[in-house]
C-alpha cells in the first residue's frame, strides 16, 4: 500500500509538469528557428505583418493561461499529495467545510479581471488586422476557391493563374475569397490567419510578408474527397523577380512550333471544355488555367511535382494521385500523350 | 438484474420445468418492454458502450490511417466517412446515451422517487434513440454497399452546407446523417422532458431543490439546456432535407440562400451541446470526489449558481466557431468576450473541487483515480479553450489538429474519464458486484498514458501547420513522427478499453459482492439494496440536508445543522 | 434519532404537477424549433432572386386568424366546464374548438391552393416560397397533430369515458393548443405584416 502511494505521488508530480514541459518546448523549439520560410508551416515562425500581430497576441495569451495553470495545477497536486488517506490515520472523518464567503469571491473576482485584460487585448488585435485600410500601393488578387484547386485572378495586372500563387516582398497584398462551389479555406500558416471562402460570400484578408521564399498552406475547411490534396504554394518574391514573373504570366502561352502536334490535341479534345490556355482557343474556367503550366513546381494543386512523367500519369489517369479529383481520365492514347505532354512542357 | 428473473436457489421449486429457451425469449422480453428507469438507463449506457466500441474501432482506423504520409490503408471516401460516422457516433450514440443512461438510473433513486415522471415516454425516448442509432450504421450496407463502403455519411459531422446540397453530396450519406439524427433528437428530447419533470414533481419530502445531489442538479440543468439545444439541430436538418428533396433553397446559395445561415444554425446547436455533455461529467465529479475526498462539497449553492451560469452563457457563445467565416470584426470581438466570459463559472467549480479535495483524507480507488485526472484535464482543456477564444489567434488555429486536441482533451480527458469514474462508482450499485480493482488500475494507468501520448502530442502537429479533416498528408511538412506518436497512444487507449470491457463482463459473474453502500456514500441511492428492488424505496424517504445518509450516520454531527 | 428535526414532519410537500412541467417543457423546446425557422424567414426577407414577391401574393387572413385565436377561448371555456364536471357543456365547447381549428386548417390549404396553382408559388420556386411554406406548414402540422389529439378526446367523451378526475390531463393538452395558437400570433405577425 505504501509503495502504491509512493507510486501515485511521483505520477502525480509528472502528471502535472509534463504537459507544462510539451508546452513550452511547442514555444520555446520551433521560435529558435531562423527567420524566414520552411517546409514546416509552423504558426510560431510568422513571416508576415498579420502572422506577427497573431504571434504576439498568442505568446500573451499562453504567459496567462501557463501562469493559471502552474498555480492551479500545482494547488492540485499538493492536495493530492498532501491530504491523501495514510495508513496511520484513524476511522475518523476530517472536518467538514461548507464554504466559504471571501475564498469564492476572490476566485471568482480575479478570473473576471484575468478575462478583461485577455478581452481588451484580443479586441485590440482584431481591429488592427480586420479593419486594416487598404494601402494604395497595395496588390490586389482574386482567389476562387474549386473542388479541389485554387485559382489566382491579378485583375489590375491581367494574369489568371492557379494553384501557386506569386505575391512581391514588403507590400500588402489583399485578397479578395469567392468560391466556386463548396466553402474552402486559405490558410497559410507563416503569412497569416485563415479566411473562408464561402459561395455567395464574398471574403478578404491581407498578407505582409517581410521575407521572399516559398510558404506552404492548403485548403483548411472540408470541401469534398480530395480536400487533403488542395494544397497552396506561396512564392513571396523580391521586387525584380515579382516584376518578372509578371511579364511571363502577361505573355500569352508559347507556342512552339516543334509541338504543334501536342497543340492541336489540347484544342480539338475536350481539354478546352474545362481548361484556358491564353492564345489558343481554349478559354474553358472550370479547371485550372493551363497558360503557364511549365512555370509551376507542381500540378493538380501540390498533390504531384511537375514532371513529364507525372504529367503524363495525370492525364491518363487523375486517380492515381488524387482519387476524386473533378478531371476525368482522358481516354487518350499513349502517343496522344506523350506528344500532349511535350506540348504542355513548352508553357513557361 | 441478478435477482430479479431467475428464481431465488434453494426455494421449493413450485415452477413447472421450463426450457432454456422459453426463459431466455421472456429475460429477452422483459428488457424490450420495460419501462423501469433502472433497465432503461442500463440499456442507454450498454448502447453507449457497444457504441464506444464501434466509434474506438474507427478512431484507430484514422490513426493507423495517419501513422505515416501517404499512406493507402483507407481510401479518401472511407477516410471521410471514418471521421464523420466517429464524431457523430461519439457525440450522439456514446456521449448523450451514457450520460442520459445514467441520469435515467440515478435520478429517480437519488431524490427518492419510485421512477422517472413518465416511464412510457422513457422507453419510447429510448427505443427512438436506439432506432436511430440503428439507421445511422445502416448507411454502411446503402449505396454502393459494403465493400464498396456503402453510403455513411461522410460531410464531417458538422456538414456544411453547401457540400451537403445535392449537387455535391449526391448520394444517401447526407440524408442518412440527417433523418437518423432526426429521429434520436426526438429521443432525447423526451428523456430531457422526462428529467425535467422527475425533477421538478417527484422529490421526496425534505428535498427542496437546495437539497438536492449536485448530479441532479446538473441532469435538471442539462436537460433544460437540451430542450432548446437539439431542437434547433432538429429544424436545421428539416430545413436540409427540404432542400435536398423537395427543392428547398435554405442553403442554396445560388437562388438566395445562405451557407452561413448552416453555420449558425449548427452551432447554434453544436456550441450548447458540448456543454449537454459535459455537465453531466461535472455531475459524477461532484459526487465521486467528494465521497472519496471524505468531505462535503465546497460552496454547494455557488456549484448550482455556476452550472445554471454556464448553461445561460453557453447560449451565446456559438460563433466562436466561426471566426474565420468573415464576420465584421464587430461581431468576432462579442464572441470572443463571451466566450471568455463561460470560462468564469467553469473556473469556479475547478476552484470547488480543488477546495473540496484540500482538507480531506483522499482514497485513491479507481473511481476517484479517473475523477482527479478529469480535474486537471479540464483545467487544461480550459486554458486551451482561452487560447482559442482569442479570435485571432483562433484564425490560425482553427480547423488545425489545435482544436482537435482541445476539444478532445474535454471530451475524451473530462467526459470519458468521468464516465468511467460513474461507471466504477455506480456498477456496484446496478449489479451488486465490484469492478475488479487491479484491472481497473491498468485500465486506468494506460488510458491515462495513452491519452496524453496522443492528445498532448496533437497540440503540437496543430501548431505546425496541420489540418484537420485530410485522410493524408505531405511528408516535407515535418509532421511525420509526431502523427506516428499520436497513432501509437490510441492504440494504448484502445488496450485499455478493451481491458475495462473484460472488467465490466468478468466483474458481473465473478466481481466481489457489493453490499447497498461499499464507498461509504451519503446520497439516497446507497439506502438502496444493489441492485435495488424495481420500486426502489420501501417507504418514501424523508430527508433534512444534503446528505441524508451522512445525517444518519453522524448523528452527534448532521449537516442540517449548517446549511 | 434524537437529532432529527421534527418541524419539517408538519411542513406541507407540494410540487408542481408533471403533467403541466412535461408540456411546458416540450412547449420549451418546439418554441425553439420555431424561433430558428422564424429566424430563417426573417433573415431571407427580400432575398429571393426569382418569383412573386409576398406583397404581390399574400392576403392577410383574417377569418382564419380570428377563428384560431377564438379558438383558444372556447378551450379555456371548455375547460372551466370540466373542472366543474359538466360534461355535456364541456363536450360542446370542445368540439366548437376543433370546428374552430378544422376551419382553419381548411382555409390554410384554399390559401395555399391559390398560391400554387394561381400564382405559382411552390416551395422550390424561390427562397420565400421555401421559406413561406415551411415555416406555415410547421405551424399547420402542429395545429393537425393538435386537432388530432382533441379529436380523441372528444371520441372519449362522447362514449362516455371522460369525467371530471380527467380535467388537469384536459387542462395540460390545452396548454398545447394555447402554445398552438401563440404561435400562430408570431408567424402571423412575421409572415404577413413584417414580411410583407
Amino acid at each position: 500500500m505504501k509503495s502504491l502511494i509512493r507510486q501515485h505521488r511521483t505520477s502525480r508530480f509528472w502528471n502535472a509538469v509534463v504537459p507544462f514541459l510539451f508546452l513550452f518546448c511547442a514555444v520555446a523549439v520551433p521560435s529558435a528557428w531562423a527567420d524566414g520560410p520552411q517546409s514546416t508551416p509552423s504558426i510560431l515562425a510568422p513571416a508576415s505583418t498579420p502572422a506577427h500581430s497573431i504571434y504576439n497576441l498568442s505568446l500573451f495569451v499562453l504567459a496567462i493561461t501557463g501562469g493559471i495553470f502552474v498555480v492551479v495545477a500545482g494547488l492540485l497536486a499538493f492536495a493530492i499529495i498532501r491530504y491523501r488517506e495514510r495508513k496511520t490515520d484513524d476511522a475518523s472523518e476530517p472536518v467538514q467545510i461548507y464554504g466559504s464567503v471571501q475564498v469564492e469571491l476572490a476566485w471568482t473576482v480575479i478570473p473576471i479581471l484575468i478575462v478583461v485584460v485577455l478581452f481588451l487585448t484580443t479586441a485590440r488585435i482584431i481591429f488592427a488586422i480586420q479593419d486594416a485600410p487598404e494601402p494604395k500601393s497595395a496588390l490586389d488578387v482574386t482567389v476562387v476557391g474549386h473542388q479541389f484547386w485554387w485559382e489566382f485572378r491579378y485583375p489590375k495586372l491581367g494574369i489568371v493563374t492557379a494553384n501557386e500563387l506569386h505575391v512581391p516582398v514588403s507590400k500588402a497584398t489583399y485578397l479578395h475569397l469567392l468560391s466556386a462551389d463548396v466553402d474552402h479555406s486559405f490558410w497559410v500558416p507563416q503569412l497569416g490567419g485563415k479566411t473562408d471562402l464561402i459561395p455567395n460570400h464574398p471574403n478578404q484578408m491581407w498578407i505582409q510578408p517581410d521575407h521572399t521564399g516559398l510558404y506552404l498552406g492548403q485548403c483548411a475547411q472540408f470541401c469534398g474527397v480530395e480536400h487533403a490534396k488542395m494544397l497552396l504554394r506561396v512564392y513571396v518574391d523580391s521586387p525584380e523577380q515579382f516584376a518578372d514573373w509578371v511579364k511571363d504570366e502577361q505573355q500569352p502561352g508559347v507556342q512552339d512550333p516543334q509541338v504543334a502536334q501536342g497543340r492541336q490535341i489540347f484544342e480539338t479534345h475536350a481539354c478546352t471544355n474545362c481548361h484556358a490556355i491564353a492564345g489558343t482557343a481554349a478559354v474553358g474556367t472550370f479547371g485550372p488555367d493551363l497558360t503557364h503550366l511549365a512555370s509551376r513546381a507542381t500540378i493538380a494543386s501540390g498533390a504531384a511535382l511537375n514532371t513529364p512523367a507525372n504529367l503524363r500519369d495525370w492525364i491518363k489517369d487523375p486517380d492515381q494521385f488524387k482519387p476524386g479529383a473533378l478531371m476525368p481520365a482522358m481516354q487518350l492514347s499513349d502517343a496522344e500523350i506523350d506528344q500532349l505532354v511535350a506540348y504542355l512542357s513548352t508553357l513557361h | 438484474m441478478a435477482d430479479q428473473t431467475l428464481p431465488i436457489a434453494g426455494s421449493l421449486d413450485v415452477t413447472p420445468q421450463r426450457s432454456t429457451g422459453s426463459v431466455l425469449l421472456e429475460w429477452l422480453h422483459e428488457w424490450v418492454v420495460t419501462v423501469d428507469h433502472k433497465r432503461l438507463g442500463i440499456l442507454y449506457i450498454v448502447y453507449g458502450i457497444v457504441f464506444l466500441l464501434v466509434a474506438g474501432a474507427e478512431a484507430i482506423a484514422i490513426r493507423i490511417q495517419l501513422a505515416v504520409p501517404h499512406n493507402h490503408f483507407l481510401s479518401p471516401e472511407l477516410f471521410n466517412e471514418m471521421f464523420t460516422m466517429h464524431g457523430t457516433t461519439m457525440v450522439f450514440l456514446v456521449g448523450m446515451t451514457i450520460l442520459f443512461g445514467f441520469a435515467n438510473y440515478l435520478v429517480p433513486l437519488m431524490i427518492g422517487a419510485r421512477d422517472m415522471a413518465f416511464p412510457r415516454l422513457n422507453a419510447f425516448s429510448f427505443w427512438m434513440t436506439a432506432f436511430g442509432g440503428l439507421l445511422l450504421y445502416y448507411s454502411f450496407i446503402g449505396g454502393f454497399g459494403l465493400y464498396g463502403m456503402g453510403a455513411a455519411p461522410d460531410v464531417t459531422w458538422w456538414a456544411y452546407a453547401p457540400l451537403t446540397a445535392k449537387a455535391f453530396s449526391p448520394g444517401h450519406a447526407t440524408d442518412y446523417w440527417a433523418l437518423s439524427l432526426i429521429v434520436a433528437g426526438f429521443g432525447t428530447l423526451g428523456t430531457a422532458i422526462n428529467i425535467v419533470a422527475t425533477t421538478l414533481c417527484l422529490r421526496c419530502r425534505g428535498m427542496s431543490l437546495m437539497r438536492m445531489p449536485l448530479f441532479v442538479w446538473l441532469m435538471l440543468v442539462t436537460s433544460g439546456l437540451t430542450l432548446i439545444t437539439i431542437t434547433p439541430l432538429t429544424a436545421a436538418q428539416i430545413m436540409l432535407v427540404i432542400d435536398r428533396y423537395l427543392g428547398g433553397h435554405f442553403f442554396d446559395t445560388q437562388a438566395g440562400g445562405s451557407a452561413v445561415v448552416w453555420m449558425h444554425f449548427f452551432w447554434i446547436f453544436g456550441h450548447p451541446e458540448v456543454y449537454v455533455l459535459v455537465l453531466p461529467a461535472f455531475g459524477v465529479a461532484s459526487e465521486v470526489i467528494p465521497v472519496f475526498s471524505r468531505k462535503a462539497i465546497f460552496g454547494y449553492p455557488a456549484m448550482v449558481a455556476a452550472s445554471v451560469g454556464i448553461a445561460f452563457v453557453s447560449l451565446g457563445v456559438w460563433a466562436h466557431h466561426m471566426f474565420t467565416v468573415g464576420m465584421t470584426s464587430v461581431g468576432n470581438t462579442f464572441f470572443v468576450l463571451s466566450t471568455m466570459l463561460v470560462g468564469i463559472p467553469t473556473s469556479l467549480k475547478i476552484f470547488n473541487w480543488l477546495a473540496t479535495i484540500w482538507g480531506g483524507k483522499i482514497r485513491f480507488s479507481v473511481p476517484m483515480l479517473f475523477a482527479l485526472a478529469f480535474v486537471f484535464q479540464f483545467l487544461l482543456a480550459g486554458l486551451t479553450g482561452i487560447m482559442l477564444s482569442a479570435a485571432p489567434w483562433d484564425w490560425q488555429l482553427h480547423n488545425s489538429y489545435f482544436v482537435i486536441a482541445h476539444f478532445h482533451y474535454v471530451l475524451v480527458g473530462a467526459i470519458v474519464f468521468n464516465i468511467f469514474a460513474a461507471i466504477y462508482y455506480w456498477y456496484p450499485k446496478m449489479t451488486g458486484r465490484m469492478l475488479n480493482e487491479t484491472l481497473g488500475k491498468w485500465h486506468f494507468w494506460l488510458f491515462l498514458i495513452g491519452f496524453h501520448v496522443t492528445f498532448d502530442t496533437m497540440h503540437f502537429v496543430g501548431i505546425l501547420g496541420m489540418p484537420r479533416s485530410i485522410y493524408t498528408y505531405e511528408p516535407d511538412r515535418g509532421w511525420n513522427q509526431l502523427n506516428f506518436i499520436i497513432s501509437v497512444g490510441g492504440i494504448i487507449q484502445g488496450i485499455a478499453v478493451l481491458i475495462f470491457a473484460w472488467n465490466l463482463v468478468h466483474s458481473y459473474f465473478r466481481g466481489k459482492a457489493a453490499g447497498n453502500d461499499p464507498w461509504d456514500a451519503w446520497t439516497l441511492e446507497w439506502a438502496t439494496p444493489s441492485p435495488p428492488p424495481g420500486y426502489n424505496f420501501a417507504t418514501d424517504p424523508m430527508v433534512y440536508s444534503r446528505r441524508p445518509l451522512w445525517d444518519l450516520k453522524h448523528p452527534e454531527d448532521p449537516d442540517w445543522k449548517y446549511e | 434519532m434524537s437529532a432529527i428535526p421534527v418541524s419539517s414532519v408538519l411542513e406541507p410537500w407540494d410540487l408542481p404537477s408533471r403533467g403541466r412541467v412535461g408540456m411546458l417543457s416540450l412547449i420549451i423546446g418546439e418554441s425553439a424549433i420555431f424561433t430558428i425557422f422564424v429566424v430563417a424567414y426573417v433573415f431571407y426577407i427580400g432575398k429571393s432572386l426569382t418569383g412573386p414577391t409576398p406583397q404581390q401574393v399574400l392576403d392577410i387572413p383574417i377569418f382564419n386568424t380570428i377563428c384560431l385565436l377564438s379558438s383558444s377561448v372556447t378551450i379555456w371555456l371548455s375547460e372551466r366546464e370540466i373542472e366543474r364536471g359538466r360534461i355535456r357543456r364541456f363536450a360542446a365547447w370542445w368540439a366548437v374548438t376543433i370546428t374552430l381549428g378544422i376551419i382553419f386548417i381548411v382555409g390554410t390549404g384554399i390559401e395555399w391552393h391559390k398560391l400554387i396553382y394561381v400564382d405559382g408559388l411552390t416551395i422550390r420556386s424561390s427562397l420565400f416560397g421555401t421559406t413561406f411554406y415551411s415555416l406555415v406548414g410547421l405551424h399547420a402540422t402542429h395545429v393537425v397533430v393538435g386537432l388530432v389529439m382533441l379529436g380523441l378526446v372528444l371520441l372519449f367523451t362522447l362514449t362516455g369515458h371522460i369525467n371530471v378526475h380527467h380535467s388537469e390531463r384536459i387542462q395540460v393538452l390545452a396548454l398545447y393548443w394555447h402554445f398552438v395558437d401563440a404561435v400562430w400570433v408570431v408567424v402571423f405577425t412575421v409572415v404577413y405584416i413584417i414580411g410583407r
